[in-house]
């Protein structure tokens, strides 16, 4: 067990959206650093919400929330966490807003206070870093889903942030694409927690997966021996493994 | 997601210092948005013109969005020469035609075309965050620079998600006409339009807070008057003398 506290700890929380029924309910969690964890549940399970519950932008009805060893609550408190952990839209249509690339991955890093140049050296790096040399001037909206959700991975990533949210980083992507991102994120050096209805890409990624049933987090054992059928697609007989 | 197709360019328009071009854009659309004489308004649409042709846009992308503006005024047309009273121009059947409407009728057509391109070649060929820090430097308070801001991307937002709506009513074969089916579906399309406008806009709020936007914008573009600036502005400064002659001088109101 790691003895340092946890980086992300959710107690006891309780979320619901106006008018509509309980989303999160008594929802433990902790998170540790270095943790690699993996999050698979059905649509509308509450997943998105969970993730927007950390970064401070619904605030749950109930429960208390720790980042890096501290509570936070406050607009103020949220926004001193925010750049230390970076999340990942599930529409990266909603996280581009800049007409350019090199405008958009920069805006992360110029809020953080960094120079023009300093800005400008950063967002070329991590453009070069994920593969996107010469994409700088490209017009955001004109870029396919693929490059989208590379320019929005940049994005997040120019913040050097110490902990990831993604939010189903592969959805609509090809298989060329998916493998790039699949490479991309296993080689950070980065704690996170991904979201994925793809069992494989969790496996490969994550040393840990968890679903979520009820409004609660779960470690659920089925889903590990699910997924270590999934582990060997080449083996003859799917197996259980005691 | 935001279509700015204006702000990517490299015309001499595009290089000027966006707080000159504001400057003179505002100047310039204050003028001309007072002046009532034919010869200073078609002198107007002709130096919109100009600028529209030195800022190098496209000709397609601006007339499309003349045609939008122009359906507005087109409504104009319709209803003030009936309804102005005055001097009756033409009579047709019990219908009159009122002089004093067809006049205002063409100087608000005029107008706001005049004003639309010179907008169209001054300002949106500056991008959001630009035309935001170059207000700001401009001294506008920040709250205001805010809501000029998100209110332009809303607009843009708007128009995207109207088209996906029209679409999905399209492809089922929707076809409109003047019966209930229509007006409902037309409602039913703008009640949708406004609510996903604002999941949108929400949305994307709450990234730009995940980036640590402090309702502050920067922008990579470095300001600065130059001899290029000097001479623009003094070219926009002669074609406003030159309404202004027209308007209040030479006609002598
Ligand atoms: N802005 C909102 N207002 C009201 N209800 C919402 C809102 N956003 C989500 N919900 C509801 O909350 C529940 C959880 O939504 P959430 O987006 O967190 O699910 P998810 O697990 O991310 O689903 P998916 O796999 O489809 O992305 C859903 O039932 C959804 O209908
Ligand atoms: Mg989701």
């Amino acid at each position: 067990m790691n003895s340092a506290p946890p980086i992300i700890h959710l107690k006891d929380i309780h979320f619901s959206y106006p008018g509509g029924k309980a989303v999160l309910n008594h929802l433990d969690f902790k998170f540790y650093r270095g943790d690699r964890t993996g999050l698979i549940a059905p649509n509308g399970s509450g997943k998105t919400t969970l993730f927007h519950l950390i970064m401070g932008l619904v605030k749950p009805s109930s429960g208390k929330i720790e980042l890096f060893g501290k509570p936070v609550s406050t607009a103020r408190d949220f926004e001193d966490v925010r750049r230390r952990i970076g999340l990942l839209f599930q529409d990266p249509d909603d996280q581009l807003f800049s007409p350019t690339v090199m405008e958009d991955v920069a805006f992360g890093p110029l809020n953080l206070g960094k120079s023009k140049s300093e800005a400008q050296t950063i967002a070329h790096r991590t453009l070069a870093y994920l593969g996107l040399e010469g994409f700088e001037d490209r017009i955001t909206y004109k870029l396919s889903g693929g490059e989208k959700r590379l320019v929005s991975l940049a994005t997040v990533l120019a913040m050097e942030p110490e902990v990831l949210l993604l939010d189903e980083p592969l959805n609509g992507l090809d298989v060329d694409t998916r493998a790039k991102i699949e490479e991309i994120i296993f080689n950070l050096d980065l704690s996170y927690i991904i979201i994925s209805h793809d069992i494989d890409f969790l496996l490969s990624t994550t040393a840990q997966i968890y679903t979520i049933k009820n409004g609660k987090i779960l470690f659920d054992d089925k889903l590990q021996i699910h997924a270590h059928r999934h582990a060997h697609p080449h083996g003859q007989y799917p197996h259980e493994h005691e | 997601m935001l279509q700015e197709p204006f702000a990517v360019g490299n015309s001499i328009l595009h290089r000027i210092d966006p707080r000159m071009r504001i400057a003179a854009a505002t100047v310039y659309s204050v003028i001309v948005a007072l002046s009532r004489h034919f010869p200073t308004l078609a002198t107007a649409v002709g130096a919109s013109l100009a600028l529209i042709m030195l800022a190098k846009l496209r000709p397609r992308d601006v007339v499309i969005r003349l045609i939008i503006v122009n359906s507005f005024t087109l409504l104009l047309w319709l209803v003030l020469p009936l309804t102005f009273q005055g001097s009756v121009a033409i009579s047709i059947g019990p219908l009159s035609v009122y002089h004093s409407g067809l006049i205002m009728s063409a100087q608000i057509t005029l107008k706001s075309n005049a004003i639309l391109m010179a907008l169209m070649a001054l300002i949106a060929t500056m991008t959001l965050s630009t035309l935001g820090s170059a207000l700001n430097r401009l001294h506008l308070p920040d709250k205001i620079v805010h809501l000029l801001l998100m209110t332009y991307r809303y607009i843009f937002v708007i128009e995207q998600e109207f088209q996906r709506l029209m679409r999905a009513a399209q492809i089922r074969g929707f076809r409109p006409g003047t019966n209930l089916h229509t007006y409902k579906t037309y409602a039913y399309i703008v009640g949708m339009l406004f609510v996903r406008s604002a999941l949108r806009a929400d949305r994307v709020y709450k990234a730009m807070l995940c980036r640590g936007f402090k309702r502050k914008f920067y922008c990579l573009h470095q300001f600065r008057t130059g001899k290029e600036e000097w001479l623009f502005g003094t070219a926009m400064g002669v074609a406003v003398m030159v309404l202004i002659y027209l308007e209040w001088l030479k006609a002598g109101v």
